[in-house]
């Protein structure tokens, strides 16, 4: 295909190939941005927790009655034996947070009291001796709690317990030898706490954009809240979830009424879940609904504009028709053109695809894009104005030689 | 003649009637993008008191000292207690106010009811004028009731009609965390967008609050917070550290009604600063900010990111709308070049072929805008899809976004047909006579 004189015929329609380049250029630097938004909020979406989610509920308790610290301490100890003691419930523990809460405590770790620059930041969880086996992750070295080493903490007290459970990102970031098993840390103390036990995986409470440089560094200490008010892990048996949604705060208002669970706290993963990755999801579909609409509308541009010049052109059709040129030559002159003209509006696409991404990058905590996003959406704008060329194409193929002889 | 041309225009676009939709449904899908990105956008990013916001001002000073704060040195954005306290106390201010969130739980008379929790705040007198809080029953606590530290408490309508059926309650008892309080005042409904003055703890866009009550009681009964306390290297131990140390939780407000309360109250603060620093309390020097509310909306950062993004989304959407508008106007105008030229050589001026294009494209924004609207209604309705609840019950479709639809489609299809309509105008009658 010579491309001369495309490129002579274009210059006589520069103001439709400007427009069809910038439609291309401009389509392409948001869809490949909007692509970008999916995947990196979809990534999160799929991010595990560690825990067994399956059959998890968590329930967000508060005390509605004056209680003293040791009271409340008490009113923990028995609910968690009433929970356990129910015949859906394989297991319960307290806690203050739980993973893909949306936020909660997180502190600095060092690896020396003095230290004045944190070596990194892990989510802090409370728990027990049942916490382990409640949450269903896998205990990968060392042991577990036992019961004596549990402690209590009042509101905003400082209470450092002496042993520690990390998860293995921790442990692999603070210590990258593999040696953490009974070394010491400093969590924002001055007093050490030594590492008793790794767990596989346990993902933090919170996935902001902060937190990802730490992402599933957690700690487990050994300590229930005797202030404010307390979540309750429960770990039914396998299947029966439902009942231990039925049972668990029919059990808990049996110990004690004045207490207020909060239905908007907690509850089943499922639940969780669709609560903290709500924007997420929602900003997924909107660009996708974005990017098929902004690509329809680029594509059906491209066959309008198309069409127009087809029908202007219909008698240098015929004329070359008339002088040899076959069908398929006449198809791939339109072929060839859009061709070109696509080319130019990916090349401005691409550079205007990067910027909107840096300035995304400076002004939106956004990733840099990478290539690939940008290589794919070169080859599907290209495609796309092919396939939205190709009916136009062929109807000028069809233009009869005789058209020629017309005078209009 | 007007008349005459859309009854040309009309014809004209029923001729091609498959590149008439592709143009309406263009102008549709990228105004409707628009226009709901921007109804949630305009629902969060609005001023909550336009009248009054550039008198209301939110003063900071630096507890935590150089060594904590980025290149930027921006001191905590709440206050400690020790300093709020110490503002609130020298009523330098024409009114004055410090505020933290708090959660009760409310224990209904009815004990069959089982208890609830509701959130609402501790405050002072001054907030219900200085915020222009409208009751429907009472009025809010006097400043000696701040002085007393009474147990009144200011209610929303909403708990009102929980707890009261809707009648009027002021001077009966409410219990709060086994406690009771009297009420004072019910206000009506009152849930300003975004919550300014709890912006700082992320309750920008929360639920309405449910009660508001004495501060100076709050901190007797030792209620914490219900927000962010933000605590620098070791936080203080128990109740004595959160009111002694240097943790950051307490949002204040002050009226400043004009430039020289403001130039007034700027010298205060920053000699409130020295003076600390005089005293050794904070060994650095005086780093103090008073911003109004606009500016303290921006500095924290108010809308959400999801929803600039959105917005510019759809403006990038009805931009390659626009330009995709353009190419099919210009290939439907041009195809018409021999008419043109047929109407010139007749004697037609130049000013009315512009009239007769523009009034075409007017009729295919029009249409656009019909859609758009339609569009526009559905996306609001489906808008909490994609948009946090939160935010989402704020944005509907009123008659200015009504009419900002229609205005912003027809008027973006009469610039788009502004290129075309011109190239229309330049057309050589002699030049097309002959070819013709």
């Amino acid at each position: 295909m010579q491309i001369k004189p495309i490129l002579g015929a274009l210059r006589r329609h520069k103001a439709g190939t400007v427009l069809i380049a910038l439609q291309i250029a401009l389509t392409l630097a948001i869809v490949c941005n909007a692509l970008f938004i999916i995947q990196q909020r979809l990534a999160h979406l799929s991010e595990p927790t560690g825990i067994d989610e399956a059959n998890l509920l968590v329930i967000s308790n508060q005390w509605a009655g004056t209680m003293s610290p040791q009271q409340i301490d008490a009113q923990i100890q028995t609910d968690l034996i009433a929970l356990r003691q129910l015949s859906s419930v394989r297991d319960a523990a307290s806690a203050e947070g739980y993973p893909l809460r949306g936020g909660g405590w997180d502190n600095f770790v060092m690896l020396k009291p003095e230290q004045l620059q944190p070596t990194t930041d892990a989510a802090v969880y409370l728990g027990d001796e049942h916490s382990i086996g409640t949450l269903g992750v896998k205990l990968i070295a060392g042991r577990n709690f036992n019961a004596t080493e549990v402690m209590r903490m009042g509101s905003r007290q400082i209470v450092v317990p002496p042993v520690v459970i990390v998860t293995k990102a921790l442990a692999d970031r603070l210590f990258p030898d593999g040696s953490a098993l009974g070394k010491l840390i400093y969590p924002m103390t001055s007093t050490p706490t030594t590492i008793i036990g790794i767990v596989e995986q346990l993902q933090r409470q919170g996935v902001s954009a902060w937190s990802k440089p730490y992402a599933y560094e957690a700690l487990l200490w050994p300590m229930r809240q005797d202030a404010g008010g307390v979540y309750y892990m429960v770990r039914a048996k396998p299947g029966q979830l439902a009942a231990a949604i039925r049972e668990a705060p029919a059990a808990l208002y049996a110990q004690n009424r004045m207490r207020i669970l909060d239905p908007e706290d907690g509850g089943t993963y499922p639940q969780i879940r669709q609560r903290i990755y709500e924007s997420d999801r929602g900003m997924a579909i909107l660009m996708g609904i974005v990017c098929v609409v902004l690509l329809a509308i680029t594509a059906a541009g491209i066959v309008g504009l198309t069409s127009f010049w087809v029908g202007q052109r219909r008698k240098q059709i015929g004329v070359r028709r008339a002088l040899g040129a076959r069908k398929r030559d006449i198809l791939s002159y339109f072929l060839t053109e859009n061709f070109l003209i696509s080319l130019g509006g990916v090349l401005l696409g691409s550079v205007l695809a990067i910027a909107m991404n840096l300035w995304m990058v400076q002004h939106y905590e956004m990733a840099r894009l990478s290539l690939e996003y940008l290589l794919a959406g070169i080859v599907a704008l290209l495609l796309l104005g092919q396939g939205a060329v190709l009916a136009p194409a062929l109807r000028a193929s069809r233009v009869s030689p005789v058209e020629a002889t017309r005078s209009v | 003649m007007f008349g005459y041309y859309a009854q040309l225009g009309l014809r004209s676009l029923r001729r091609n009637p498959v590149l008439t939709a592709l143009m309406v449904m263009a102008i549709g899908f990228g105004v409707a993008a628009s226009m709901i990105t921007y109804a949630v956008f305009r629902a969060i990013s609005g001023d909550p008191m336009p009248w009054k916001s550039a008198q209301l001002f939110v003063p900071q000073v630096d507890n935590w000292g150089p060594q904590s704060h980025g290149p930027d040195n921006e001191p905590p954005d709440m206050l400690g207690y020790v300093d709020a306290t110490a503002l609130m106390n020298a009523h330098a201010a024409q009114r004055q106010v410090a505020t933290y969130p708090i959660s009760f739980p409310v224990q209904p008379a009815d004990a069959a009811v089982t208890p609830f929790s509701v959130d609402g705040y501790a405050t002072y007198a001054d907030f219900f004028g200085m915020f222009e809080v409208p009751f429907r029953y009472g009025s809010g606590w006097s400043a000696a009731d701040d002085q007393r530290h009474a147990d009144s408490v200011v209610i929303s309508s909403r708990l009102n009609d929980e707890l009261f059926g809707g009648a009027n309650s002021v001077g009966r008892e409410i219990r709060l965390d086994d406690r009771s309080y009297r009420i004072v005042g019910v206000m009506q409904h009152w849930d300003p967008h975004p919550r300014f003055y709890d912006v700082a703890n992320d309750n920008a866009f929360a639920a309405a609050a449910d009660f508001y009550l004495p501060f100076t009681r709050a901190i007797d009964l030792k209620t914490e917070t219900n927000g962010h306390s933000n605590c620098n290297g070791h936080a203080g131990i128990g109740w004595d550290g959160m009111l002694r140390g240097q943790c950051t939780w307490i949002s204040l407000w002050v009226e400043l009604p004009d430039a020289a309360a403001l130039q007034n109250y700027r010298s205060f603060l920053q000699g409130y600063a020295a003076e600390q620093q005089r005293s050794g309390r904070f060994p650095w020097a005086p780093n103090i900010r008073l911003r109004n509310l606009t500016q303290w909306l921006d500095h924290e950062q108010v809308v959400p990111q999801e929803s600039k993004v959105a917005l510019l989304l759809g403006l990038g959407f009805l931009a390659v709308c626009l330009i995709n508008t353009v190419g099919l106007l210009l290939a439907k105008f041009m195809r018409r070049a021999s008419e043109i030229g047929v109407r010139r050589a007749l004697g037609a001026a130049r000013r009315e072929i512009y009239l007769q294009f523009l009034v075409e494209a007017g009729a295919v924004g029009c249409a656009g805008g019909v859609l758009g609207l339609l569009l526009t209604g559905i996306g609001v309705l489906g808008v909490g899809l994609v948009f946090e609840p939160d935010i989402a019950r704020l944005a509907r479709l009123d008659l200015s976004l009504v009419g900002l639809t229609l205005l912003v489609a027809i008027g973006a299809t009469l610039v788009a047909a502004f290129y075309p309509t011109w190239r229309a105008a330049r057309v050589q009658p002699a030049w097309q006579l002959k070819a013709g």
